[in-house]
C-alpha cells in the first residue's frame, strides 16, 4: 500500500494539552538545552565530590584539611561569589530592558568579583603548594585540588565567556542570539554558585570540624 | 627540550610484521578511497552536502558509516583473538606475542563499545527521531554536527595508535592500577584516555541535544503518550547519556591527572584507592549497557508492530518498562565486581536489584510476542533479526540473572562465561537490533530497499555463527577458563575453542553477505526503488518522501493519536483516497551548513595527539584553534536561510506524482 497521505488535515476538536502544543519557541529550547547541560555538569561534580568523600581521610601521613584551610579567605571568596551572582542578576534585568550601560556595569561588577574570587583561590593554592601540600603529596590533596580546581576552572571559563559576551553586545547589539547566550551565561554563573555552596560545606566546613 | 615530546621514529613498530601489514592495508584503503573521490571529482559535493551538513539525516548516515567501518576493525581484532586461542594450547604460544594480544583485546572492546555500538545507536536515533516526531531537525543542528565529528576524532585517534605508538594493554575498562604510569608507562593508555574523552564529549553533547529535541520539539498534537516507542527509548537512552557520561569523563580525567601530573587518585602510593576507579567506571558502565540496548528495544518495537500489521501490544507498559529500566540501571553497577570485598548486605542489595531489572525486560519480550500473536507477520529481513533477537536475548538475560547471584558470580567472575554472557546480550540484543534498524530504515534514507536474499543470508550466518562462537564459551567458563588468555595449558579446552573459531568464521561470512547486500542493492537500485511507505508502516517518518527532503515535512504534521501515519492512512481509505486540493506552502527556515563541527574536531585531534605524545606547544595551538573556531561561530550573523515556498511546492508535486505512479 502506498498512499499519498495528507497528514495536516486532522481535525483538532479538543484543545491540546500542554504536551501537545508543538515545538517550543527557540528561546525556551535553548535555555532548556542549557539546563540539561548544567545538569550533566553537576553530575560530573557529583563524581568529584564522591571521590573527595572517599579519599578525604587518605592523607598518607601528610596534612589534612584542618591544618590547611583558612576560613577567613574562604569566607571572603564565598562572599565575592555570592555577590557576583547578585550583580549577574542585575545584569539580566538590564538586558531585559535592553539597557546597554546597565548591562556593561553589571558585567564589570560580576567580572571583578569573579576575578577576586579566583585570585584568592589561586593564592590559597599557591600557599598550600609552598607549604609542601601539593596534589602529589596524598590522595586527599589530589582530590581536593581536583574538586576545587575544577570549580575554579569553570569560573575562569565563565569570565572568558562574559568578556566575549560583552564584545558581542557591543558589536552585534541585543539580537535574539546574543540575548539567548546571555541567558545561558547567567544560568551557568548561578549554577557555579550552587556548586560552590556544596563545596564550601563539604570541603571547608566539614573539613575543619573535628 | 624536545619539540616533538616523546614522539620519534621508534614509535612506529617497523619490526612487527602483523601491525605493519595491518597499517599498510589501512593506508591502502584510505588512499584508494581518497583517489576514488578525487577521480569522481566529488570533493566539493562531499564538503558541501556531507562534511559541513547539519541535516540530522545526513549526520545519522555518517554516524552509521563510521560504525560499520569500525565494526570491520573491531571484528578483525576478534577473529585474531579467536585464531590465537584456537592454536595456543599446551606449550604452543600461537602467533601473537602477549603484548600484542593484550592490545588487541583492549582495542576490540574499546572499539566495539565506543566506536561501533555507540555511533550506530546515535546514528539511528539521529536519522529516525526527528522524522518520527514530525519536526524539521534536532534542537541544535550545528551542535549535532560537532558531536558527530568529535566521535569521529576519537575513532581516528584509536586507528592512529595502530601505526604510531601502541594501544592500551589494560583492557577496555582500563582498570587502575594497571592503567597507571607505574605499570603502563607507554602511550597506549593515553591513546585510550584521550580518544574516549574526545568522543565522550561528542556523545554527551548528542545526549543533551536529543533530550531537548524529544522533550521540547514534538509535532503539534504529539503528547508524550503518543510518541512512537522508539522515541521513548531514545529519550531514556539520552537521559542516561546525560546522567552517566559525565561520570566517565570525571573518572578518566582523574586517571589522566594521575598519569600526567602525579596525582594519587588510583595509585598504589599516596593512599590512592584503586576500587574507586572500578566503582566510577561502572557507575557509568552499567547505564551504558542500557544506553545501547534501549534503542534496540525501540527498533524491535517499531519493526514488530509494522510487520505484524498491528498496533504494539501494551504501549503503556512498554513505556513504563523503558523508564523503569532507565532508573534501575543506576542501581546495579556493583554486580560488575562482587569480588571487591564489600559486605554481604551490599552484594545482596545489588544482586537483588540486578534480578529486578530483568522484570521490565521480560515485560517487553511478552509485549513483542503478543504483538505478533494473531498478526499477519511478514517475515522480512528486519523481522528475522527481531525474532532471532528474542530467542538469543532471553538466553543472555537468563545467564545474566544467574550471575546476579553473588556466590555464583564469585565462581564465574572474570571467566569466559562472563564473556559469553555479555556478547550474548550485546550481539543478540544491540547488534541484531541495529541490523534490524539498518534494514528497516535504509529505504527511507536512500529511496531503495536492501536486497532481501543477501539480507536473509547475512542473518542466518550471523545467527548460527553467534551460537557456535559463544555457546562453547559458556562451557569453557564453567570449566574454569579465565578471560584474556594469550595461551593456556589445558588441552581439553582446545576443541571448544576450535568450535568458537568456526563460529567466528561463519559470522565473517555474515559480514561478507552484508557487504555484498549493500553492493548488490546499490547496483540494482532502480529495481529496488520504493515510495514513501514501503513497509506499510505506522509512524510519521514514512509519511514523507524517501529520501526525505532537507526540510523533512512540507507542512508541519498534526498528530491526533498513537501511530499517526496509520490512522491517517485509515482515514484516506475511508474517504476513498480523495486527495486534498492544491495546498498553499509556506517558506521554511532551515539552519545553514557549518564547518564548525569538522574544524573543531580537527583541533580536537590535534589536542589529543599532542597530549598523548607530550607535545605541549601543539596542544596549546589546538586549544587556541578550537577557541577561535567557536568565536567565529558565535559571531556569525546569519545562522538560517529560507527555503522558498515554490521550491517546496515543486518537490511535493513531484513526490505526489511519484506516489501516484
Amino acid at each position: 500500500m502506498n498512499i499519498a497521505v495528507a497528514i495536516d488535515t486532522v481535525p483538532q476538536d479538543t484543545p491540546p494539552s500542554v504536551s501537545e502544543t508543538g515545538p517550543a519557541p527557540k528561546r525556551v529550547v535553548v535555555a532548556y538545552g542549557f539546563w540539561i547541560f548544567l545538569l550533566s555538569d553537576i553530575i560530573m561534580f557529583a563524581a568529584l565530590f564522591a571521590s573527595y568523600a572517599v579519599l578525604v581521610r587518605s592523607t598518607a601521613g601528610g596534612p589534612g584539611g584542618a591544618q590547611l584551610f583558612n576560613q577567613v579567605t574562604v569566607a571572603i571568596e564565598t562572599v565575592c561569589l555570592l555577590v557576583s551572582s547578585y550583580t549577574c542578576g542585575l545584569m539580566s534585568l538590564a538586558i531585559n530592558s535592553r539597557y546597554r550601560l546597565g548591562t556593561y556595569l553589571g558585567a564589570i561588577l560580576t567580572f571583578a568579583l569573579g576575578a577576586a574570587f579566583l585570585t584568592l583561590e589561586i593564592r590559597e593554592f599557591s600557599d598550600m603548594i609552598a607549604r609542601g601540600a601539593t596534589p602529589e603529596r596524598s590522595a586527599f590533596l589530589s582530590a581536593f585540588f581536583t574538586l576545587v580546581g575544577c570549580h575554579g576552572l569553570h569560573v575562569t571559563l565563565g569570565l572568558i565567556w562574559l568578556v566575549v559576551m560583552m564584545v558581542q553586545v557591543a558589536v552585534m547589539g541585543f539580537v535574539p542570539a546574543v540575548e539567548r547566550r546571555l541567558l545561558c551565561f547567567s544560568l551557568f554563573w548561578h549554577a557555579l554558585d550552587i556548586v560552590w555552596v556544596g563545596l564550601f560545606t563539604v570541603v571547608y566546613l566539614m573539613g575543619v570540624s573535628p | 627540550m624536545n619539540l616533538l615530546g616523546k614522539l620519534d621514529w621508534n614509535a612506529v613498530p617497523l619490526h612487527e610484521p602483523i601491525i605493519m601489514g595491518a597499517t599498510a592495508g589501512m593506508v591502502l584503503i584510505v588512499v584508494v578511497v581518497l583517489g576514488f573521490i578525487t577521480m569522481k571529482g566529488a570533493w566539493l559535493y562531499l564538503w558541501r552536502d556531507w562534511i559541513t551538513s547539519v541535516d540530522h539525516k545526513r549526520i545519522g548516515v555518517m554516524y552509521i558509516i563510521l560504525a560499520l567501518v569500525m565494526m570491520l576493525r573491531g571484528f578483525s581484532d576478534a577473529i585474531m583473538m579467536r585464531a590465537q586461542q584456537a592454536v595456543a594450547a599446551g606449550g604452543a604460544q600461537g602467533y601473537l606475542p602477549p603484548e600484542h594480544f593484550d592490545q588487541i583485546f583492549s582495542a576490540h572492546g574499546t572499539i566495539m563499545i565506543f566506536f561501533m555500538a555507540m555511533p550506530f545507536v546515535v546514528g539511528v536515533m539521529n536519522f529516525a527521531v526527528p522524522l518520527q516526531l514530525g519536526i524539521r531537525d534536532v534542537a541544535f543542528p550545528t551542535l549535532n554536527s560537532v558531536s558527530f565529528w568529535l566521535t569521529a576524532s576519537g575513532a581516528l585517534l584509536i586507528n592512529v595508535s595502530l601505526a604510531i605508538g601502541e594501544f592500551s594493554k589494560a583492557g577496555w575498562t582500563g582498570y587502575a592500577p594497571l592503567s597507571e604510569l607505574q605499570f603502563s608507562p607507554g602511550v597506549g593508555v593515553d591513546y585510550y584516555l584521550w580518544s574516549l574523552q574526545i568522543s565522550g564529549l561528542g556523545t554527551l553533547l548528542a545526549g543533551i541535544n536529543f533530550v531537548t529535541t524529544i522533550l521540547k520539539m514534538r509535532a503539534p498534537g504529539m503528547g508524550y503518550m503518543r510518541m512512537p516507542v522508539f522515541c521513548w527509548t531514545a529519550l531514556a537512552t539520552n537521559l542516561l547519556i546525560v546522567a552517566a557520561f559525565p561520570i566517565l569523563t570525571a573518572a578518566l580525567a582523574m586517571l589522566l591527572l594521575d598519569r600526567y601530573l602525579g596525582f594519587h587518585f588510583f595509585t598504589l602510593s599516596g593512599q590512592g584507592n584503586q576500587m574507586l576507579y572500578a566503582n566510577l567506571f561502572w557507575v557509568w558502565g552499567h547505564p551504558e549497557v542500557y544506553i545501547l540496548i534501549l534503542p534496540a528495544f525501540g527498533i524491535f518495537s517499531e519493526v514488530i508492530a509494522t510487520f505484524s500489521g498491528k498496533p504494539l501490544f501494551g504501549y503503556r507498559s512498554m513505556v513504563a518498562a523503558t523508564m523503569a529500566i532507565c532508573v534501575l540501571s543506576f542501581l546495579v553497577w556493583l554486580h560488575h565486581f562482587f569480588t571487591m570485598g564489600a559486605s554481604a548486605n551490599v552484594n545482596g542489595f545489588f544482586g537483588v536489584m540486578t534480578m529486578i531489572i530483568a522484570v521490565p525486560t521480560g515485560v517487553k519480550v511478552f509485549n513483542w510476542l503478543f504483538t505478533m500473536y494473531g498478526g499477519r507477520v511478514r517475515f522480512s529481513v528486519p523481522v528475522l533479526w527481531s525474532v532471532g533477537f528474542m530467542l538469543t536475548f532471553v538466553i543472555g538475560g537468563m545467564t545474566g540473572v544467574l550471575m546476579a547471584v553473588p556466590p555464583a558470580d564469585f565462581q564465574l567472575h572474570n571467566s569466559v562465561f562472563l564473556i559469553a554472557h555479555f556478547h550474548n546480550v550485546i550481539i543478540g540484543g544491540v547488534v541484531f537490533g541495529l541490523m534490524a534498524g539498518y534494514n528497516y530504515w535504509f529505504p527511507k534514507a536512500f529511496g531503495f530497499k536492501l536486497d532481501e536474499r543477501w539480507g536473509k543470508a547475512s542473518f542466518w550466518c550471523w545467527f548460527t555463527g553467534f551460537y557456535l562462537a559463544f555457546m562453547p564459551l559458556y562451557l569453557l567458563g564453567l570449566m574454569g577458563m579465565t578471560r584474556r588468555m594469550q595461551h593456556y595449558d589445558d588441552l581439553t579446552w582446545q576443541p571448544w575453542l576450535l568450535v568458537a573459531m568456526l563460529g567466528t568464521v561463519i559470522i565473517l561470512a555474515g559480514i561478507a553477505c552484508q557487504v555484498v547486500q549493500l553492493v548488490v542493492s546499490i547496483r540494482n537500485r532502480d529495481k529496488l526503488r520504493v515510495g514513501s511507505d514501503p513497509w506499510d508502516a505506522r509512524t510519521l517518518e514514512w509519511a514523507t518522501a524517501s529520501p526525505p527532503p532537507a526540510w523533512n515535512f512540507a507542512v508541519q504534521p498534526r498528530v491526533s493519536g498513537i501511530d499517526a501515519l496509520w490512522s491517517s492512512k485509515q482515514r484516506v481509505l475511508a474517504t476513498k483516497g480523495e486527495s486534498s486540493p492544491g495546498r498553499a506552502y509556506e517558506p521554511i527556515e532551515m539552519p545553514k551548513n557549518s564547518a564548525t563541527g569538522f574544524v573543531t574536531a580537527f583541533f580536537a585531534v590535534v589536542i589529543g595527539f599532542a597530549m598523548i605524545w607530550h607535545i605541549w606547544w601543539m596542544a596549546g595551538l589546538g586549544v587556541f584553534g578550537a577557541f577561535v573556531t567557536l568565536l567565529a561561530l558565535a559571531f556569525r550573523r546569519h545562522a538560517e536561510f529560507e527555503v522558498p515556498a515554490e521550491q517546496i511546492a515543486r518537490f511535493e508535486r513531484a513526490h505526489q506524482a511519484g506516489v501516484a505512479a
